[in-house]
């Protein structure tokens, strides 16, 4: 959305000064010559590349040029009054009074109307200005520069309301994405992904944990965020969380063109965590081996001082290629595109490529009745995923230790054994061995295609219909090899598995779509029907795990069976109505009735309304009022629904077996399990109701612009795992829908052009939300004795929680003891402060202290152009949040050293201020705050203009997770768990990246 | 414009063609049964009966995990081992706890509360266990049985397995009374759905009774099923242990028919193995001969950490090999109360071949076995009862040496002579001194290898049962109900290291005699209500 408000007032900044240098021109004349030849060039004002093919007219004769593949042209001008028309499709028309010049430059804008104003919506588009819901669409231009590839990391910052935190600094890593927070508790909580019209399920598979990245972010035009149920609605069961829709590049008319990118990044670590040195570990356990007079421990210290994080990360490099061709042939638009990226992770071993290629055709027949487009995507993904429990067990690793040891069997890397020489299987492991020793290929290959044909029935105007039919489909396979020299592995002779997954997503729509225009009543108004038929199938092939070598099966590893076909479908009928009148008011009204394969025939159909009406405020009462440029107050309302949940059967009563491994010995025999499911049969969809309110505004041509908007979600029939009557069914807790939750907050958007003149562009925008979540109810009747639901677990001690689920509260509350403090600050161990005095530290002590989700969202974006020259920076930030830092909580406690099972482990400097002997988990000590602002991109453009033959080239160099300003003690306090545990992530790298792109 | 109608007509008629598949919206897992489906042969009813046995060896259907109880740890808290265990031993003079894990220290200091994650687990598994039977006894009414279509010996061996299932129903329900006095009560007469009912500990004591002496004779007789089967015999030894505690769980004594079941079952044939230490390693299937009913553990098979595996893991550390795993977990050991009654004042050696203290790096030490620091595993004494070795000095089923294959005895032998000698000295006069002096001498000759270790009549007093039950028993799950029966727990009559959290013991209030009922147990069935004091 700022890309378009700003290509706005470019566009007109540019108009009023070419009528005021038109002016001046004009009363400075002073000589009539006599006909005579102007040349000049059109350059694109986007990127300053040549305009090739550009019209260039005298106004009011039939003189013309085109300008050539330098962008060049000359024409012949009657006489200095003459006017130049300058025209090129999806640009601007520029004229220029001739005068005394003999070489006219011009620089071409967009066209405002043809690209600024539609915006891809639900089941279609529709123009900026007419939007009643909460829309933001965020194109090319606009998306996170650098380095980055996964698509949902272009939107980082740029939308108000939307959260995307990368898992780690992984390659081809993904993301969470949330928008507007989250208002489900057991059920996922991420937005519906739809690309190109087509509903795509968001879980990975075997071979790519993240299938977003099998979308080359190069091949993407737009993506639309919608927010607000009005707009989401259409969508139905899926939409509760919001909806993202990934539009792809289509071709062009014209000539083709033809584009090369090509990009290097070096990545680095920024961080790593202070842990203790070889030294410091001697002096500790020397000292305790002197007061206790127990050597057990300093019989095993080393003499090395090895830096176990410096061991096992590196500097990556990367390189991303990509090549698209882009026109008409034949009268067919095309779009071709091919793109290959491969990039190192900074956890070494870590490897991501991918491979892409990419069609679209977009020929039209019938007198362009029938519009076709053709949508054919690929994408192989090869990922060699480093493990990242290395990181821990670098964190773990005792420092007095050496890397490699000659002696063992474990392909020479140091490992802490047993008495008998086997590792010893309580102790950590050697990271780089973990890293070495084993090779998880991870391979996915993705098709993604789609025919759409859009028929407009010449004999009643207005009526069109439309059909989508697509597959997305994905065969992924996972391969992981451990060495048989693998300290961890050795007993069974390393160890190889062999996995394949398939999914396949198959789209049937039909639509009709009618519109018409009754300019006697003032009013406008479309309807859309439409028929979704949407099957969901994965194939799931398992084998047993074999030896390193494949020579045997490592007993008793063959899976219960071979092969899984989870499948769900969906039938949706929906239908929508827009009216405009006097295009003043705006109302949408819309039905969706989804019925889906995940609930009982009982309780299979739901209907998702909403409504949304929008107030052109601008119209009526600032019509003449020149400083306010826009003013649009909208208001919808919607019902959503949630059935995106990892059990495809939750209703349904069955029998399931075990595992092999899980038998029962009668006799000589074993047998396996059967056992019942534990079940709601009366299970169904979760429903969220959102209401939504917001004001457009923009004043003095644009140049400041933006939004307010207040929402307010209400879920219901939370899908929740909840307790039941003990004994009632098969589990104490079933997944049912229970209780309800909260979700509200406000949104400000504000972008704005502080500096704009002939050489200097400085925009700047930045978006703030702010919400709160709360859950109002976890039980069917409501009951006082209620005491929550812990949730969270975290590492050390066995099944702790640090979290809670509880009325009132935030969801993942975290339940911690207070800690107490001497008289210099220093934290007491063991001493908490006895809240319900009772004269003794129980559970009943605990209180509920902070929460992981941040009530604020910051994100930051500014540009600077400045002639060739562009600058780029974009930022965001998060507020409120915390985050329980397992890693201290675990590994900061003399325990640590002196490990009860007889070994060493590391622990961090942070003992040596504390001095805790052993850990104190569910201490408030460890819940920090993680607030922080990452400025996550700065980049520089330059436009070197032609290079050689046609090709006009450019350059842009830039740095990724520039810097964070944080409290937060951790590694990164950006994490992308939703319980709020950070247990020492893959830290992101920061990127360097070096660019250049040529057009020709 | 009549064309255009005819046009959406055709239109709209060829989405509602598409729109045909709503029964394709009714889909199945490829993998899993319906209810009918599951019952259709005598292979889905012997792999229920499986899970019917198995729930009580692992907490979920694939291991530790796909847990049966959600929402705890699947090692640790839902199976029903280490669960039983830990609520059994660790608020003892005979284990300690060295780890961190959640409250797993309040056991030992007798200071838990109804919040306890572990005392959760243990409260939900029988119920959970129950609710299985009762389901499974549904489908194996003589009407399912006609309606399937089975005869002959498959009609008889699915009423011998509703039999069974009706002992480990009352096996559960025996666990849980122990435990927590009332109970959740279901029978299969509740359906699925079905919110239990509160019973009384003394209601609950009839219901096992009369449900045992229901199919004492319908149950196969001693010996005769295949090994892992309940037979008769585990049905009297059950009601022998029962009526031994009758005192505790109704109020009043059933001495008498102690000693009458306690006498059948010794009666039915078994006898004591010669080696004590066999009862309790890997292979001690073989040792039928006195073993009446065990829960079967298999390193490769069945492989969870909350059966034997927790048992020897926890024991072991640094000299994990002498257990013949790839590891300890260095938790568990045991006070000095245990050992004292092996071991006389400051003593380091004794004859008693049950004293099993003694490993490659752990030994009996005046300083080592006392408790300075319970963290420090180092510290207590350490037991090397339960092991994975076998006689033929092999490696365990499981190539990586962490499941292990040691099966659990419920029933052996020696309890039986134990019961029958203190119902005697408890007034029974179903039995007399001079068989029950012969029986108590009989497990002594096991332990001493000869008869230096033979007590005379003036020897058997109910302290030298209590104590004798200690060195015959200990770690198998009995000593809190025995020093509750004593009524020694919570007192200060016997005190020993860290009871009550103090280095020196001390009593405590006497509501820790029971578990209280989970608070989230109360929350979400009104019928329940909390035990006193909690």
């Amino acid at each position: 959305m700022q890309k378009h408000l700003r290509m706005r007032k470019w566009n007109l900044s540019i108009n009023s000064k070419s009528v005021l240098t038109a002016f001046m021109i004009l009363i400075s004349v002073s000589a009539v010559w006599a006909q005579r030849s102007v040349t000049g060039k059109v350059t694109d004002a986007n990127d300053n590349s040549e305009v090739i093919g550009a019209t260039v007219l005298v106004k009011g004769t039939n003189t013309a040029a085109v300008t050539d593949v330098d962008g060049k042209y000359t024409i012949s001008v009657p006489n200095n009054d003459a006017v130049l028309v300058f025209t090129y499709v999806g640009k601007t028309p520029q004229e220029i009074t001739v005068g005394n010049q003999t070489a006219i430059n011009v620089s071409l804008v967009d066209d405002a109307r043809s690209l600024e104003e539609v915006v891809v919506v639900a089941y279609g588009t529709r123009k900026r200005a007419d939007l009643t819901g909460s829309v933001v669409a965020i194109n090319a231009k606009d998306f996170q520069q650098g380095n980055v590839q996964s698509s949902e990391q272009l939107l980082q910052g740029k939308v108000a309301g939307l959260q995307v935190t990368p898992g780690g600094g992984s390659a081809g890593g993904g993301s969470t994405i949330r928008i507007r927070g989250a208002a489900s508790l057991n059920a996922s909580n991420d937005p519906l992904i739809v690309i190109d019209g087509i509903p795509v399920e968001g879980n990975g598979i075997k071979g790519s944990e993240n299938l977003l990245n099998t979308i080359n972010p190069n091949d993407i035009e737009s993506m639309s965020v919608l927010k607000d149920a009005s707009a989401a609605a259409l969508y139905g069961s899926r939409a509760s969380n919001g909806v993202i829709i990934i539009t792809t590049k289509k071709g062009a008319s014209g000539k083709p063109r033809y584009n090369f990118n090509t990009q290097f990044s070096v990545g680095a670590i920024t961080k790593t965590v202070d842990m203790l040195n070889g030294d410091q570990v001697r002096e500790l356990i020397n000292a305790n081996a002197a007061e206790t007079g127990n050597n057990t421990y300093k019989d095993l210290l080393g003499n090395e001082n090895t830096d176990w994080q410096d061991v096992i990360f590196r500097n990556s490099t990367g390189t991303d290629n990509n090549f698209s061709a882009s026109g008409s042939t034949l009268n067919i638009p095309f779009r071709v595109s091919v793109g290959y990226s491969n990039q190192n992770g900074i956890l070494k071993t870590d490897n991501f490529q991918r491979t892409s290629g990419a069609i679209n055709l977009s020929p039209k027949f019938l007198n362009n009745a029938l519009s076709v487009n053709v949508n054919a995507r690929v994408a192989g993904t090869k990922n060699r995923k480093a493990d990242d429990g290395a990181v821990g067990a670098a964190l773990r690793m005792d420092p007095t230790q050496s890397i490699y040891d000659e002696e063992n069997n474990f392909g020479g890397y140091w490992e802490w054994l047993t008495s008998t020489g086997d590792w010893n299987n309580q102790a950590g492991r050697n990271p780089l061995a973990i890293l070495d020793l084993k090779n998880d290929q991870r391979k996915a290959a993705r098709f993604i295609g789609n025919v759409e044909l859009d028929y407009k029935l010449p004999w009643v105007e207005g009526l069109s219909l439309r059909t989508n039919l697509a597959l997305d489909a994905t065969n992924g396979n996972r391969t992981e090899t451990i060495s048989a020299l693998a300290a961890s592995n050795y007993l069974t002779g390393g160890y190889y598995r062999n996995e394949d997954e398939k999914k396949s997503n198959k789209l049937w729509d039909v639509s009709a779509f009618y519109e018409k225009n009754l300019t006697d009543i003032k009013s406008k108004f479309d309807v859309l029907v439409l028929h979704s038929y949407q099957d969901f199938l994965t194939e799931v092939f398992m084998n047993p795990a074999y030896q390193a070598d494949q020579s045997a099966i490592i007993p008793n590893s063959t899976p219960a069976f071979a092969t899984d076909k989870p499948q769900y479908r969906l039938d949706s009928y929906l239908g929508r109505i827009n009216y405009a009148f006097d295009d003043t008011y705006l109302l949408t009204a819309s039905l969706r009735r989804d019925a889906s394969s995940k609930f009982s025939p009982e309780n299979r159909v739901g209907y998702f309304p909403a409504l949304a009406a929008a107030w052109k405020i601008k119209q009526d009462l600032f019509a003449d009022a020149k400083v306010v440029s826009e003013m649009k107050l909208r208001a919808g309302w919607g019902i959503t629904g949630q059935q995106d949940f990892n059990n495809y059967y939750p209703y349904m009563a069955r029998y399931a077996y075990g595992s092999n491994s899980a038998q029962y010995q009668f006799g000589d025999a074993f047998y396996q399990f059967l056992r019942p499911a534990a079940v709601d049969a009366n299970i169904k969809w979760e429903t969220t109701t959102t209401t939504n309110i917001g004001l457009d505004f923009g004043f003095l041509d644009n140049r400041i612009s933006g939004t307010v908007e207040y929402f307010n979600k209400e879920t219901k029939d939370l899908l929740a795992i909840a307790p039941v009557a003990y004994g009632s069914t098969f589990d104490i807790s079933v997944f049912t829908n229970v209780g309800n939750l909260t979700n509200r907050g406000m949104e400000f958007v504000l972008n704005t052009t502080p500096v704009l003149n002939r050489d200097i562009r400085w925009d700047l925008g930045f978006n703030v939300t702010s919400t709160s979540t709360k859950i109002n109810s976890l039980r069917k009747q409501d009951d006082p004795n209620f005491t929550g639901i812990p949730v969270s677990g975290i590492s050390g001690g066995t099944g702790n929680n640090i979290g809670l689920h509880m009325i009132g509260q935030w969801p993942f509350a975290y339940n911690v003891f207070q800690q107490v403090y001497d008289h210099n600050g220093k934290p007491l161990e063991g001493v908490y402060v006895d809240r319900n005095a009772d004269g003794q530290i129980t559970d009943l002590d605990r209180y509920l202290y902070k929460r992981p989700a941040p009530s604020t969202l910051l994100g930051i974006n500014t540009a600077v152009n400045y002639k060739k020259w562009t600058a780029r920076a974009s930022g965001h930030g998060m507020f409120g949040n915390y985050l329980y830092n397992n890693f201290r909580s675990e590994r900061s406690v003399m325990r640590n050293l002196l490990d009860p099972v007889v070994t060493i482990n590391n622990a961090s400097t942070e003992l040596l201020s504390t001095g805790f002997y052993n850990n104190q988990y569910l201490s408030d000590l460890y819940i920090e705050n993680a607030s922080f602002f990452r400025l996550d991109n700065i980049n520089v453009g330059y436009y070197v203009g032609k290079v050689f033959g046609n090709a006009s080239l450019s350059l842009n160099a830039g740095v990724n997770n520039v810097f964070v300003i944080t409290k937060y003690k951790g590694l990164d306090p950006e994490n992308s768990s939703s319980t709020g545990v950070d247990n020492t992530i893959y830290p992101r790298p920061r990127l360097y990246t070096f660019g250049l792109n040529f057009d020709f | 414009m009549k064309n255009s109608i005819k046009n959406i007509a055709i239109a709209f008629l060829g989405m509602s063609i598409i729109s045909s598949c709503s029964n394709k919206l009714d889909l199945f897992p490829q993998n899993d049964m319906t209810p009918n489906n599951a019952y259709a042969n005598m292979e889905g009813y012997t792999s229920v009966l499986a899970k019917v046995y198995g729930s009580l060896a692992l907490g979920g259907n694939e291991g530790d995990g796909a847990p049966d109880i959600s929402g705890l740890d699947g090692g640790s808290q839902i199976s029903f081992i280490r669960p039983f265990f830990n609520l059994q031993e660790l608020p003892t003079d005979e284990a300690v706890v060295a780890w961190n894990d959640q409250t797993i220290k309040d056991f030992h200091n007798l200071s838990w509360t109804s919040g306890d994650p572990f005392i959760k687990g243990m409260y939900a598994r029988p119920i959970w266990n129950i609710g299985l039977i009762n389901a499974f006894l549904r489908e194996t009414t003589d009407d399912k049985i006609a309606e399937r279509g089975f005869t002959g010996a498959d009609a008889t061996n699915i009423r011998n397995m509703a039999a069974e299932a009706r002992f480990l129903r009352a096996f559960n329900y025996w666990a849980a009374m122990d435990l927590f006095g009332k109970y959740s009560f279901l029978t299969e007469a509740d359906q699925t759905g079905t919110t239990p009912t509160e019973k009384s500990s003394a209601e609950i004591f009839t219901y096992i009774e009369s449900e045992l002496k229901a199919i004492e004779e319908l149950l196969p007789v001693a010996k005769s099923s295949v090994y892992g089967r309940v037979d008769r015999a585990a049905a009297q030894a059950l009601l022998a242990r029962l009526y031994l505690n009758a005192e505790t769980y109704t109020g009043s004594g059933r001495y008498n028919d102690a000693a009458t079941y306690a006498k059948k079952v010794i009666d039915a044939g078994y006898t004591l193995s010669t080696t004590y230490t066999r009862l309790f390693q890997a292979d001690n299937h073989t040792q039928t001969n006195e073993i009446i009913w065990a829960i079967n553990c298999d390193g490769l098979m069945t492989q969870g950490h909350g059966n034997t595996t927790f048992l020897i893991h926890a024991a072991a550390g640094e000299d994990a090999p002498d257990y013949n795993i790839n590891s300890g977990w260095s938790g568990y050991r045991a006070t000095k109360g245990l050992s004292s009654k092996f071991y006389a004042g400051s003593a380091t050696t004794t004859n008693d071949k049950r004293a099993l203290f003694t490993t490659t790096k752990y030994k009996i030490d005046p300083v080592e076995n006392e408790i300075e620091d319970v963290s420090n595993f180092n510290n207590g004494v350490h037991v090397k009862k339960w092991t994975n070795n076998y006689v033929d000095g092999r490696v365990g089923n499981d190539p990586n040496r962490n499941f292990t294959d040691t099966d659990f005895p419920v029933f052996r032998l020696a309890e039986m002579h134990l019961i029958y000698a203190e119902a005697v000295l408890r007034g029974a006069t179903t039995g007399d001194r001079a068989t029950a002096v012969g029986y108590i001498n009989t497990l002594r000759g096991r332990a001493y290898g000869n008869t230096s270790g033979n007590i005379a009549d003036a020897n058997l007093t109910l302290q030298f049962i209590l104590d004798e039950r200690a060195r015959e028993l200990y770690w198998e799950g009995h000593r809190r109900t025995d020093l509750i029966r004593f009524n020694q727990l919570v007192t200060d009559t016997y005190l020993w290291a860290w009871k009550g959290g103090v280095q020196g013991g001390r009593a405590v209030d006497t509501k820790y005699k029971l578990y209280p009922v989970p608070a989230e147990a109360i929350m979400v069935n009104p019928n329940l209500t909390q035990t006193p004091g909690y």
